[in-house]
């Protein structure tokens, strides 16, 4: 089962008691796991985020029990993976489940429901968001609805955990239901019989929430409000992340960090090995943090100074965009350019993860239907959708010299994911699937939700990028001592020097790319390159070879197809470097 | 008189008369789209784009060829 990521608690045996949380997608269905769990998952508010499941434990009564989070279903008769892995999960079987029902969209969410109480699983109903209904004018009659569905039906408030703890004093109360399987129809006719008699809605006029939700798919306005949340989230994460670097990051640094640094360059008399490998190459006496690559100085100052501070500042934005519930939006939006590259609309909402780390972007591609979608999605981020890693290293060190460089990075960036992405749909056999998307209500985001999803981003981070950029400032210094750099560079000359027009020195960072994209960027600061030199080598590092974090999950999505992903990326490197070189060289 | 969801002018209400079948109309019927259910148009993008309608209080985004397909009888300008 590959696509079940089992995250539960270190060294704890889990209980045999299972239960099974299972709902339709933005139903609060993980806010209700943290709940129910203390453990916390990520929530998002778009279809889609966790195929992968969530596993926690709870104890209720005496009793002690695994929770299962189910992928959001719509349907146990699955159209997607997401809804594969919820079939096979409840299949499996559970001692009770939990289905979470938005009461703003009953009907619906009840024919889920009757699927799994025709599976004869002990069910308990919590109907979720029932804050919601009074402001949509729907009222439901909670206790018919009990009464109707023979199971116990609970009014929850998965954010403020209203109910919750009823719930836990019900389980005992579980049980499997009277109605026989059923055809899709007779399942319809039944849900319509009940929501006939527990429901009721009463008109009620445009609420400025609703005028907002029309407004941001408006074929006009839609598109200048997307471009206006698109720009100001750029320019929010640029001036977040600056900020966090100029006033808070680099004066702790320069405080606390480098009067130790310095004290053992001293000690260790500014020279041998062991100087060389912590602290690096000293310029006139003093320590640069950018350029002096030892594994104590740039080795730190490259992820915690000038990179985690974008981490933050993206992350922000990003989980803000989604707990809004603004990323299916911009589906509809992007949908008619997205059908141009071979994919819908809302493949644009894992780029944009990618836009973080491509990771968690390209494992989003699972959201796509067609194996012919996910591997364009995939190679498309994978050559053209820059990390936030790279991004920081590509404004702060491109964006020191002239935003205009910055620009034309970007620039290259965008044409060559749409170009790419036209050819591939252009090449490869077979048709772009239709767009077919619910676009949950707009929420205002939790804060402590948000907290929680910046602090679990930024701890991934963390903990995958340090190490990593550690063993790259090693490796470096490895090739320069043994003076493999120099023939890395010879061997590759021909590509670096006559096609790209950069000096053989590039090749190593341009290679080392392959650990990560941030410390390769770094690299090529100190070879004193032109700025046009830099925009080519920074353009060509981006779109080559992916980190080889990316690489492990390529291969985990892609498999064999990865290969031929690969050779697209390096082709459009050159051919992207090549194109941009001669650009530069007409001078403007 | 019919039309398709396509052709539907925006702000208008409709009976859906008939879904394609096939993957989409599984889809659709998931999202709780049947015939017979009362929508109304929110809006649709140009240049092939979706067409946004509301379904029982909720927005639903669907692809422009599908829309091309999915039968309508309009009821009356809100």
């Amino acid at each position: 089962m590959r696509c079940c990521e089992i995250k539960s608690p270190k060294n704890q045996n889990l209980p045999e008691k299972k239960i099974l949380l299972i709902g339709n997608p933005n139903v609060g269905k993980s806010a209700i796991f943290t709940r129910l769990t203390g453990v916390h998952a990520l929530s998002s508010n778009y279809p889609g985020t966790t195929v992968g499941f969530l596993e926690g434990w709870l104890r209720a009564g005496d009793a002690e029990y695994r929770l299962i989070d189910v992928p959001g279903a719509y349907t146990l008769e699955p159209t997607n993976e997401a809804e594969e892995v919820a079939n096979r999960i409840i299949d499996e079987g559970a001692d009770l489940a939990v289905v979470v029902l938005d009461a703003t969209a009953l009907e619906r969410n009840l024919y889920l429901a009757f699927q799994v109480l025709e599976k004869g699983i002990n069910v308990i109903v919590a109907l979720n968001m029932i804050d919601e209904t009074r402001h949509k004018g729907i009222s439901i009659d909670t206790e018919t609805l009990e009464k109707l569905l023979g199971v116990p039906v609970i009014p929850t408030i998965g954010v403020t955990g209203q109910g919750i703890r009823t719930i836990l004093e019900r389980i005992p109360e579980a049980r499997t239901s009277f109605f026989p399987h059923m055809s899709k129809e007779e399942r319809w006719t039944e849900i319509g019989h009940i929501i006939e008699k527990v429901q009721t809605v009463v008109h009620r006029h445009h609420t400025l929430k609703d005028r907002l939700e029309d407004f941001s798919v408006d074929p006009v306005w839609g598109v200048i409000l997307g471009l206006f949340i698109l720009g100001t989230s750029f320019y929010l994460v640029r001036q977040v992340g600056e900020g966090l670097i100029n006033y808070i990051l680099d004066p702790l640094f320069a405080r606390l960090w480098i009067p130790f640094l310095e004290g053992l360059s001293d000690l260790l008399q500014q020279e041998g090995m062991i100087h060389h490998v912590l602290i690096g190459t000293l310029f006139d006496g003093s320590i640069d943090l950018e350029q002096s690559f030892g594994l104590l100085s740039t080795g730190l100052y490259v992820p915690v100074v000038m990179v985690l501070p974008y981490v933050i500042s993206f992350y922000g934005v990003l989980s803000f965009l989604e707990d809004w519930g603004y990323l299916p939006r911009m589906a509809v939006i992007f949908d008619s350019l997205m059908h141009r590259l071979g994919l819908h609309g809302f493949a644009i909402v894992p780029a944009l993860l990618g836009l973080g780390c491509n990771v968690p972007g390209i494992i989003a591609t699972r959201i796509l239907e067609s194996p012919r979608e996910r591997f364009i999605a995939a190679t498309l981020i994978s050559v053209a959708v820059p990390c936030a890693g790279l991004q920081a290293m590509i404004i702060g060190v491109l964006g020191d010299i002239g935003l205009k460089y910055v620009i034309i990075v970007y620039m290259s960036l965008i044409i060559a994911w749409i170009v790419i992405g036209r050819i591939l749909h252009l090449l490869l056999p077979g048709y772009s699937p239709e767009l077919i998307v619910e676009i949950p209500p707009y929420r205002l985001p939790s804060l402590k939700g948000l907290f929680y999803k910046l602090w679990f981003r930024t701890k991934g981070f963390l903990i995958e990028a340090i190490p990593l950029v550690m063993v790259g400032v090693l490796i470096v210094n490895f090739l320069y001592m043994t003076d493999l750099m120099g023939h890395l560079g010879i061997i590759l000359s021909p590509v670096f020097n006559g096609l790209l027009g950069l000096p053989v020195e590039t090749a190593g960072p341009i290679l080392l790319g392959l650990l990560r994209k941030d410390v390769a960027v770094g690299m090529l600061t100190p070879l004193g390159l032109t700025p046009d030199q830099l925009v080519i080598a920074t353009v060509t590092l981006a779109m080559t070879f992916p980190c080889i974090a990316t690489f492990v999950v390529l291969w985990k999505e892609l498999r064999a197809k990865m290969f031929a992903s690969l050779l697209i990326m390096i082709f459009s490197a050159l051919t992207t470097g090549t194109l941009l070189r001669l650009f530069l060289s007409l001078k403007f | 008189m019919t039309t398709t969801l396509q052709l539907l002018p925006s702000g208008y209400k409709a009976t859906i008369i008939s879904i394609p079948g096939g993957e989409c109309l599984h889809r659709l019927e998931a999202l709780g789209l049947r015939k017979g259910k009362i929508i109304s148009k929110v809006s649709g993008m140009p240049f092939k784009g979706p067409v946004t309608i509301i379904l029982d209080g909720r927005q639903i985004a669907i692809g422009c060829k599908i829309s091309g397909k999915i039968h309508v009888a309009p009821i009356e300008k809100e």
